[in-house]
């Protein structure tokens, strides 16, 4: 049988996420098969066909799949699945929203944010903000599964050659409807796909002072996030959350300034290959999980490390 | 219109958990018990909804042992009016939970349902969209507004890239986010006003409904530990083993 994986897409290209994703069900399954549901998404599609590893593309154009709303793509993505052992999303807010309405539909369980296939139907995944892992066996005869993507190196977004299907929509369910959003802009990479994240905590005092951290980042071409703390503190934007019900990130180096390290917070980073932590607390939490700590008021550390970084 | 607030009794979020040594779970036995912060949220969120004559009436409703009258107690004393409890012991599912609440609210028959997002102690992040699903109505996932309108909510939701915003036709689904309000503490008249107010018992049976799980847990297992490393004396110290031992400026 074969995996049908979910493909998250914008102006013709697929996100990066999608790729993890198909690294993930490669080891559920021999077949994988993208769905591009999208208006105008044929762009989409063209690059969902050139991902290595995917044997077909199933694209479904249609005005309804414009704006990603689950009461939309869950029906479709029920009707689809039918053809396959296994449906997979990345876990993403995108994913979070549409898939566990997808398994209701089809009357199996959803299993989330996994980061192991141990095999097509056993796979680990994190509970209690990854202070446990839990191995689970689905006795269901669609596995639906979103994937945390930092656990699965991506596939090849070149060098596949798939066929693409055209399918029909499921129609507008018409129960809710886009109405905006306000996405932050900026030039720096993606946190999620960083290779180096430096996030600010509570420490950071407020919201102007982050612009010490975006002076380095920029030097290293690095993501700026933050805690919860310096989140629920208004310093800024919701989507620089690093953490158990934020973004989980798994940089090559993270640097963690003016954060204490609550367990929600180490949830979302300890995958992280290299971690340095800067704090005024000798006893604060983080440096127990820090590759390389240092002592020392942020206010002073911060503008030096960007000094030494010219 | 009245509101359902589901909510479910977890492991207090402050107490470190700890896996088993058989690895058939996480040691529940002595450890503080709270309510699912996200449900503190859709617990306040519901008040809030009536205090500002939107709802005429906030039902609490928890899945679980015995115990978790205690959970449904801590919404009435915030200012649910009443309670629902639905026995079951033992680990229930999100699909589970689902099909027991379709059931209540095809019974109470409510405007609006909203669910955390997610329990800090699964991690699941499902009920609410399967809830949903099988409802067949609308929902407005990882909320940070509501605003009620006439037939319709319109909801500002978290993203992975900042904020969205949809509207959506009533009855709906809403699941909450962190930061879509700060929930109150339950005063002590509050809480002795709470002992009074009523909470029906139900079993999954009553509801139709078979709770018995679709995933089998093979193992529970600690997550490998990361090892502190060094202190270093000062950002040049700092630079140079980033540079030269870890490389990976």
């Amino acid at each position: 049988m074969s995996a049908l994986v979910f493909a998250e897409h914008e102006n013709g290209a697929l996100r990066p996420a999608t790729l993890n994703a198909v690294a993930a069900a490669a080891q559920m399954s021999d077949q994988v098969v993208l769905l591009v549901a999208g208006k105008d998404c044929g762009a989409a599609a063209e690059a969902a066909a050139k991902v290595a590893g995917v044997s077909k593309v199933v694209k479904v154009d249609s005005a309804e799949y414009e704006h990603t709303l689950a009461e939309n793509l869950a029906p479709l993505i029920a009707e689809l699945a039918k053809d396959h052992s296994h449906v997979v999303a990345a876990a993403t807010t995108v994913g979070k929203n549409i898939m566990p309405r997808a398994a209701a539909l089809l009357d199996v369980a959803q299993v989330s944010d996994i980061i192991e296939v141990v095999d097509a139907e056993t796979f680990v995944r994190p509970i209690y903000a990854g202070n446990a892992l839990a191995t689970v066996k689905s006795s269901d005869a669609i596995k639906v599964v979103t994937v945390r993507g930092t656990n699965f190196e991506p596939v090849a977004a070149e060098g596949g050659s798939a066929s693409i299907e055209d399918a029909g929509a499921a129609g507008d369910a018409g129960l809710s409807s886009f109405v905006g959003q306000s996405l932050s802009k900026s030039d720096r990479p993606e946190l999620t796909s960083a290779r180096i994240v430096i996030s600010g905590g509570r420490g950071m005092q407020n919201g102007e002072n982050f612009k010490m951290l975006e002076e380095v980042a920029d030097k290293l071409n690095a993501a700026v996030g933050a805690s919860r703390a310096a989140v629920d503190a208004g310093f800024v934007p919701n989507e620089y959350q690093v953490g158990q019900t934020g973004k989980v990130v798994a940089p090559d180096l993270y640097i963690a300034v003016g954060i204490s390290g609550a367990i929600q917070h180490l949830a979302g980073m300890k995958d992280s290959k290299v971690i340095v932590a800067i704090n005024k607390d000798e006893e604060a939490p983080i440096f127990q999980v820090a590759d390389y700590g240092l002592v020392a008021d942020l206010f002073k550390a911060v503008p030096e490390l960007s000094q030494a970084l010219d | 219109m009245k509101v359902l607030v589901p909510v479910k009794r977890v492991i207090d979020y402050n107490v470190k958990v700890r896996v088993k040594a058989d690895q058939t779970g996480v040691e529940l036995a002595n450890v503080k018990m709270s309510m699912n912060p996200f449900d503190e949220i859709a617990v306040e969120e519901a008040i809030r909804m009536k205090e500002a004559g939107k709802a005429a009436e906030v039902v609490a409703v928890s899945v679980g042992p015995a115990q978790a009258q205690e959970t449904i107690r801590t919404a009435l004393a915030m200012g649910a009016d009443r309670g629902i409890h639905v026995l079951h012991d033992g680990e229930v599912e999100p699909l589970a939970v689902a099909k027991m609440l379709k059931a209540l609210v095809e019974k109470e028959q409510p405007g609006i349902v909203i669910l955390g997002k997610q329990a800090i102690d699964d991690d699941c992040n499902q009920t609410g969209q399967m809830l949903s699903a099988l409802l067949g109505w609308s929902q407005a996932t990882f909320a940070s507004k509501v605003e009620i309108g006439d037939g319709e909510l319109t909801v500002t939701r978290e993203v992975d890239g900042g904020l969205e915003t949809v509207k959506v036709k009533t009855p709906a689904i809403v699941t909450t986010d962190l930061r879509l309000n700060e929930p109150r503490y339950a005063s002590l008249p509050n809480i002795m006003k709470a002992k009074k107010k009523p909470i029906d018992q139900s079993t999954p049976a009553e509801l139709g409904v078979d709770p018995a799980p679709r995933l089998a847990t093979l193992k529970v297992t600690e997550p490998p530990k990361r090892q502190g490393g060094v202190k270093v004396a000062d950002v040049a110290e700092l630079v140079s083993k980033l540079k030269n031992e870890a490389k990976v400026i």
